[in-house]
Order: structure tokens, then sequence, then C-alpha cells
């Protein structure tokens, strides 16, 4: 992860969304009108943020197998910015909501979700702040990291069954996908999740490699450092 | 005999409860003292709220309830346990200890609101089986939890703060469930809602076998 090609790539992406994201021609839709652009900015953090933590608990599981403390920074670290993610995300959509649905805050299922899920991953931070012992604090948060995400399953399945959605593409209203997202909004979309995804995930590797750091400075055996780290 | 120390764990467990009725009295006053609370500053309220109000008790009750599960055990106990079982078996003699108390509490929270509160209830079986499944849902997930913040040596406040966003999509299926007990609207895609339900509750425990001997090992 340390070769800069995609680094580079992010960087082209997304100045390439944000140019083509604000000046390129969108549908004209009532009320939704050029708040459109939102989608370039607002959906790609959710997709990153789902992504981020998925990356979190598979680092999670494989610190449970191998007991490597690495594994523990990288699987705090990816949820970290993945919490980072959910704020902005929040954020974005609330600012949206305000002008189109009238709220910044409506029973939406979506912001439900997210909400809770912000939740579940704000109280993995305070278990990890309640525990002292690394080692100890690497195994329990693992677990709670692997048990949180299995427990964010039904609030994708459930919610949006139980309340109705204003969200685009949902009860009723016209989604981006049926025939609003053409192909000119396309362009932009893909590659905006992608590049907003590797920003995250280069965000993840610089703290990785604070954390690193400070770990060897804090402990005398140096053990994360001795094996040369590929992040 | 596999299952011989599990049943042995259960029943030193209920035996201990039955033994210091401080605690067991203690969480039975608990429940009655919150129904009263909301018999005081509300009277007996409408169908939709009567609901409500039963799954906001019932989530308290476990927290209380199931807490000590796992915190009432001293560490060096646990210690000992470790030289004598396999941590499936606790954890399993854990949850049906914690589904049989909290089986209790709701039942006798249901009676107490059907005293002070009004009985709302067009299918009272029906209602006793949600009641019944939504105990089960909460016993697990909490005692898991319990697990957790036992061994991160934090109290059941810590338990609270994670357990309470995990069972929202719980609490909120079983809520939109025992309506259809309450009152007789049609209500689509209720079986759904209850097979995923069902299957969310196999989810905690599998995991919770998976994950336990990790949280177990020193």
């Amino acid at each position: 992860m340390r070769q800069s090609w995609w680094k580079v790539l992010c960087v082209l992406l997304l100045m390439y969304v944000v140019v083509g994201g604000i000046l390129l021609p969108v549908p004209r839709l009532e009320i939704v009108n050029e708040t459109i652009r939102n989608l370039y900015f607002h959906v790609p953090m959710w997709f990153g943020m789902i992504l981020l933590f998925l990356i979190s608990c598979v680092y999670a599981v494989r610190f449970l197998s191998s007991g490597d403390l690495k594994h523990d920074l990288y699987a705090s670290e990816f949820i970290n910015v993945g919490l980072l993610f959910s704020i902005l995300g929040m954020v974005t959509g609330m600012e949206w909501a305000q002008f189109t649905w009238g709220a910044a805050w409506s029973n939406d299922p979506k912001q439900l979700g997210t909400a809770m899920a912000m939740l579940i991953y704000f109280a993995y931070l305070v278990l990890r702040g309640g525990i002292k012992d690394e080692e100890k604090r690497a195994r329990i948060s693992a677990v709670y990291n692997i048990f949180a995400f299995a427990m964010m399953i039904p609030l994708i399945w459930v919610l949006p069954r139980m309340v109705d959605s204003l969200h685009p593409g949902n009860g009723g209203n016209p989604g981006f996908g049926a025939y609003d997202l053409d192909s000119s909004m396309r362009l932009v979309f893909y590659p905006a999740v992608i590049g907003w995804f590797l920003l995250g995930l280069w965000m993840t590797t610089l703290r990785i490699r604070l954390g690193i750091i400070r770990f060897d400075e804090y402990n005398d055996y140096p053990d994360l450092s001795k094996n040369k780290t590929n992040v | 005999m596999a299952l011989t120390p599990l049943f042995t764990l259960v029943r030193k467990d209920l035996l201990l409860e039955w033994r210091q009725k401080h605690t067991l009295f203690g969480v039975l006053l608990y429940v009655g003292a919150t129904v009263f609370v909301v018999y005081i500053m509300n009277g007996q309220p409408e169908a939709k709220v009567w609901n409500a109000l039963f799954w906001i008790i019932q989530l308290f009750v476990a927290v209380n309830a199931v807490a000590k599960s796992f915190l009432q055990e001293s560490q060096e106990r646990t210690r000992y346990y470790f030289t004598l079982v396999s941590p499936v078996q606790f954890l399993a003699a854990k949850m049906i200890y914690s589904i049989v108390l909290l089986l209790l509490m709701s039942m006798v929270s249901l009676f107490l609101f059907s005293l002070l509160l009004g009985m709302p209830l067009e299918q009272t079986g029906l209602f006793v089986l949600i009641a019944s499944i939504g105990s089960l849902s909460l016993s697990v997930v909490f005692t898991f939890l319990s697990a957790i913040a036992a061994r991160a040596q934090q109290n059941a406040a810590l338990m609270a703060v994670l357990g309470f966003p995990l069972v929202t999509p719980m609490l909120m299926m079983l809520g939109n469930l025992s309506q259809k007990a309450i009152s007789p609207v049609y209500q689509p895609g209720w079986w759904g809602v209850a097979g995923t339900l069902l299957l969310l509750d196999g989810l905690v425990i599998l995991l919770g076998i998976i994950l336990f001997p990790f949280l177990w090992k020193e």
C-alpha cells in the first residue's frame, strides 16, 4: 500500500469529481434542482463508511486468529475514519434534506439506521477507552467489532420495512437509478465513489503509520516496527 | 454426559438467585416501581402508547436483571470456572439463566401492566408469546454484552451504552409484532418480521458461541 499510484489516482479522481460535479450538466428536476449534485458528495460517504467498517471487521477477525496487535490498530483506525465519513455523510445529507424535504431531520429509515450505526461505533470507542491493557483491549474490542457489524445487518434489512423512506428511489419517490441518474451523472458518480473511498483508505494508512510510531514510543518492545510494515 | 455441567451451572445460578433474595426482589421491586411511576404520571394510556411503554420497560428491566449474569462473578471465580467447564457451556448456562429470569420479569410486568395500565390486548396468548420471544432476544444480546463489560472490568453503564443501539432494531421489530396482538388491523409482512427476528436471535447465539472463547481467554 506504500505505492503512490493509487494516491495519485485518488487526487486526480477527486479533482475531477469536484470540478465535474459542480460544472457538468445535471438533469433539471423539480424541488431537487441543483442540489442533485450532492449525490457526488453525500452518497459516496455511505459507500465509504460501510466499506471501511467492513475492512475493520475483517481486521478484527484477523486479529482474533493471529493475535497480532498491528491488526488491532488497523481495525480501530478503519473505524475512526469510517466514523468521520459517517459524520460527513450525515452533515451533507441533513443539509440537503433541509432544502428538499424542508427539515434537516425527518423520521427516515436511512437517517435512523445511520444514527444507530454511529451510536454503535461510538460505543466501540467508549469501550476501547475504558480498557487500559493493550492485549485485552484489542481482544475485547475485536469481539465487539464483529458482533456490532453483524448486528448492523438488520439495521439495513429491517428499518426500511418499518418506516417509509423519503429518499429518492423509495416510497414512490423517483430514484436516481430509474431514469434520473443519466449517463452524464454516472460519469461523475462512479469516479466519486472510488475517489472518496481511496481518500478514506489513504487517511487510514496515515493514521496507522502514526499509530505504529506512537506505539513504539510508548512501548519498550519494538515488535511492531521490527518487521517492516507494508502500510 | 456433556450436558451435566450446563445444568449444574444453570441450577447454581438459579439457586444463588433464590438464596440471595435481595437481588431478585430488588429487580421485582424495580419492575413494580417503574410501572407504578408510569401509572402515576400518565394514568391509563392508549393502546399504542401501552405497547411502547411495555417494551421500553422490558429494555430497562433487561439491562438491570441481565447485567448481573456476568458482572456478579468475581475474576477469581471466573478463573475457577475456566478450569472446570468449556466456554460454550458457560455462556449457554448464563444465557439460559438470563432467559428464565427475564421471562419471569416480563410476565410480572405484563401482570402489573394489566393491573395498573389497563388491558388493551385483543389476543393475550399471542402477546404472551411475543413477550417471551422478546425476553429471549433481549436476554441473549445483553448476556453477551454483560460478558464484554465484565471482561472490560466495567459496570453495567457500559453495557447500556453498548446495548441500546444494538437492541433498537430488535425492539422496533418486537413492538411492531406485538401491535398485531393489540389491534386486529391487517399487517402485511408480519411473518417476515417474525422470521427476521428469530434469525437474528439465532445469529446472536451463534456469534456468542463463536466469539465467547476469545473473551474468556486471558
